[in-house]
């Protein structure tokens, strides 16, 4: 698959430079934009980033290894975020995960991200994810899903399914 | 009666209140700004000139306002070691990482009332001379990004921010800066560092101190949310009326995050030190107690780093009493006024306000082994002690967890967090080590029983089963 930027986002990347004195300093915005964009940091995106904002790619790769949300290849369309830290787990966060893992097939000992074979679900266990007051919460794609109990994990699971069906009509119709 | 009250959050949660600027600028909203903007120059007693900024920071600095994001330090002081003289631009960055375990009172604010942080925002920047300041917001929370940028983007159609803002002469930007996923980035100079595009490696002090070598090596004030907020209060009724709010050296209002074994886990505001750690976990305005049958094991009272309270503990402080004089009184931790002051004097601190209460049904060891992974997956790996200290320490928790544990791994755990604390760059170290030797100490026999019944086979996990695969 060639790389290739839309003009639209090539926009979007530029506008976010000027509000930077120091280009550098774009370099986390660039990677989260084009990590919403083609779903996760290539190479070819680290390669890019790094011309555009004048350094060595190197210093683009090392955010990536670093931060945990960047991934390097793509994870599921529905993302799975089960917070695992101490409230979460006092409210039974390793139960609700374990329940999604064996909902979906994956492996509920791994203890790294997973991803159904049909490449629709990742899930995985990140740490605190600030919502300790109505623990255990899951972030799904970009929304928070409290106090996560069966009926929850359910809803979780049903929704995205529904948007792969959207997604896959969607494409077809496209 | 202890009772919420609330400054901050007085808005959030009613009905039809909305994020927008409209609806903002109903509930009185900039007029703070306007005020401050207004601030006449004044000549003190001794002949003194300040400038109107002058003025606001002296506001602030006799308000008594500390900071909310965890060290508890004086704002205005913090506003003054700032380098004026310089000649470099000064920044200011809004500290929105909110990530000690246990914390969610920042979220309330960043996803209810964006304007009220944009408002203390722009006032602090006023009063600092600031002329370009970042809100940088947690990679996690990516519904506050959207709603803040949107917040940014009203204000600046307003004329609040951007050029000459509101016809006086001032220019002021502010921009959102999305984390990703670290921790450390919570840490002032992790978090300046990651603003420059680079890992959120701390920087060492001295001689980075933000005030002085900040952002870009320039004067750079970084405050919490909370703060940035409390700041519009401060302008809105006067530093002297603020003052009254809490109590002595502890004045305001803050937002406590509570959860873990209590009924109603939430946040709730309150004037600093008017409600003692037991009314905020049992009093029916608050936690309601835990849930029936059940007792107090231990509390963390500050976010995860702060050392552990176990029950039954018992702390001496000093009052002043109705005379003048200081009195000793012993209380228990149940009796501690939650204020910055009571907390350090009982070993531990209010940190971030967040309190997680343990019932008797969690065993230390389990609750330490959770918190120990959370450090070690957090280290950011720059200094040697931390980066192996605090995945030695997980390592031996999770054999204690898993049936392999040696009774000796208590001095272990020890031993380990008291070679890293006081040997790191920043207070990660510290953060790190604390639970660890806190809880240990405090529950020693719970760790020499879990490893004895290990090394016997008789361990929860043990019991001659064949070890835990991991």
């Amino acid at each position: 698959m060639s790389f290739s930027i839309p003009a639209p986002l090539e926009a979007e990347l530029d506008e976010l430079v000027t509000r930077y004195p120091q280009k550098r300093s774009a370099s986390l915005m660039f990677l989260h934009t084009l990590q919403e964009h083609f779903g996760y940091v290539s190479p070819e995106a680290v390669e890019w980033t790094a011309a555009k904002l004048g350094l060595a790619p190197i210093n683009v790769f090392e955010l990536v290894t670093f931060y945990p949300m960047f991934r390097q290849e793509p994870l599921g369309r529905t993302h799975i975020k089960v917070c695992r830290t101490l409230s979460c787990s006092l409210a039974g966060a390793a139960d609700l995960r374990k329940k999604f893992c064996e909902k979906l097939g994956l492996d509920p000992k791994a203890h790294v991200p997973q991803t159904t074979t049909d490449g629709n679900f990742t899930v995985e266990f990140v740490e605190c994810l600030a919502a300790c007051g109505s623990a255990p919460v899951v972030l799904v794609n970009d929304t928070l899903w409290e106090k996560v109990d069966g009926t929850g994990t359910d809803a979780i699971l049903s929704e995205g399914k529904r948007s792969e069906t959207r997604a896959r009509s969607a494409g077809m119709a496209g | 009666m202890p009772q919420e009250y609330r400054l901050i959050l007085k808005h959030a949660d009613q009905a039809g209140y909305t994020p927008d600027m409209e609806c903002y600028l109903r509930h009185g909203g900039y007029e703070a700004l306007r005020k401050a903007l207004a601030t006449a120059p004044r000549e003190l007693p001794d002949g003194k000139k300040q400038s109107s900024q002058e003025v606001i920071r002296d506001e602030v600095l006799k308000s008594g306002l500390r900071g909310r994001g965890g060290a508890g330090f004086s704002c205005g002081l913090k506003w003054s070691f700032v380098d004026r003289r310089s000649g470099k631009p000064i920044y200011l960055i809004c500290n929105a990482d909110e990530s000690e375990p246990g914390t969610f009172k920042d979220r309330q604010i960043l996803h209810k009332d964006p304007h009220q942080l944009i408002e203390g925002m722009i006032i602090s920047c006023w009063a600092n001379d600031v002329k370009l300041a970042y809100i940088y917001v947690r990679g996690e929370f990516p519904q506050a990004a959207r709603i803040i940028n949107q917040a940014l983007k009203e204000a600046r159609s307003k004329g609040f921010l951007g050029k000459n803002i509101l016809g006086s002469g001032v220019d002021l930007e502010i921009h959102l800066h999305r984390g990703a996923g670290a921790y450390i980035c919570g840490e002032e100079t992790g978090l300046i560092e990651s603003l420059e595009g680079k890992r959120p490696y701390p920087r060492i002090k001295p001689p980075y101190f933000p005030a002085v070598l900040g952002l870009y090596m320039c004067p750079t004030i970084v405050n919490n949310v909370e703060t940035l907020c409390a700041v519009r209060h401060i302008v809105s009724m006067g530093a002297a009326e603020y003052a009254k709010l809490g109590t002595a050296n502890n004045t305001g209002t803050r937002i406590i995050s509570l959860s873990g074994d209590v009924q109603r886990p939430g946040y709730y505001e309150v004037e600093v030190g008017k409600a003692t750690l037991g009314e905020l976990i049992h009093h029916e305005n608050f936690g309601r107690g835990l849930r029936p049958g059940r007792s107090i094991r231990a509390i963390i009272p500050g976010g995860s780093s702060s050392k552990v309270l176990k029950a039954g503990e018992r702390f001496k402080l000093k009052r002043k009493g109705a005379d003048g004089q200081m009195t000793t009184v012993e209380v228990d931790l149940l009796d501690l006024p939650y204020d910055f002051d009571s907390l350090q004097a009982a070993g531990t601190m209010s940190g971030s306000g967040a309190i997680i209460v343990l019932d008797d049904t969690r065993n230390p060891v389990d609750v330490l082994a959770n918190v120990s992974e959370f450090y070690a997956h957090e280290s950011c790996g720059q200094c040697t002690p931390c980066r192996e200290g605090a995945l030695w320490m997980s390592k031996a928790l999770h054999r204690l967890t898993h049936g392999e544990g040696r009774k000796s791994d208590a001095d272990y755990l020890l031993h380990i967090a008291q070679n890293i604390q006081g040997r790191t760059i920043c207070a990660f170290g510290e953060a790190a080590a604390w639970p660890t030797l806190s809880f240990v100490k405090k529950f020693k026999a719970e760790f020499e029983a879990r490893g004895a019944a290990d090394e016997a086979g008789t361990g929860p996990t043990g019991s001659g089963k064949p070890p835990a695969s991991h």
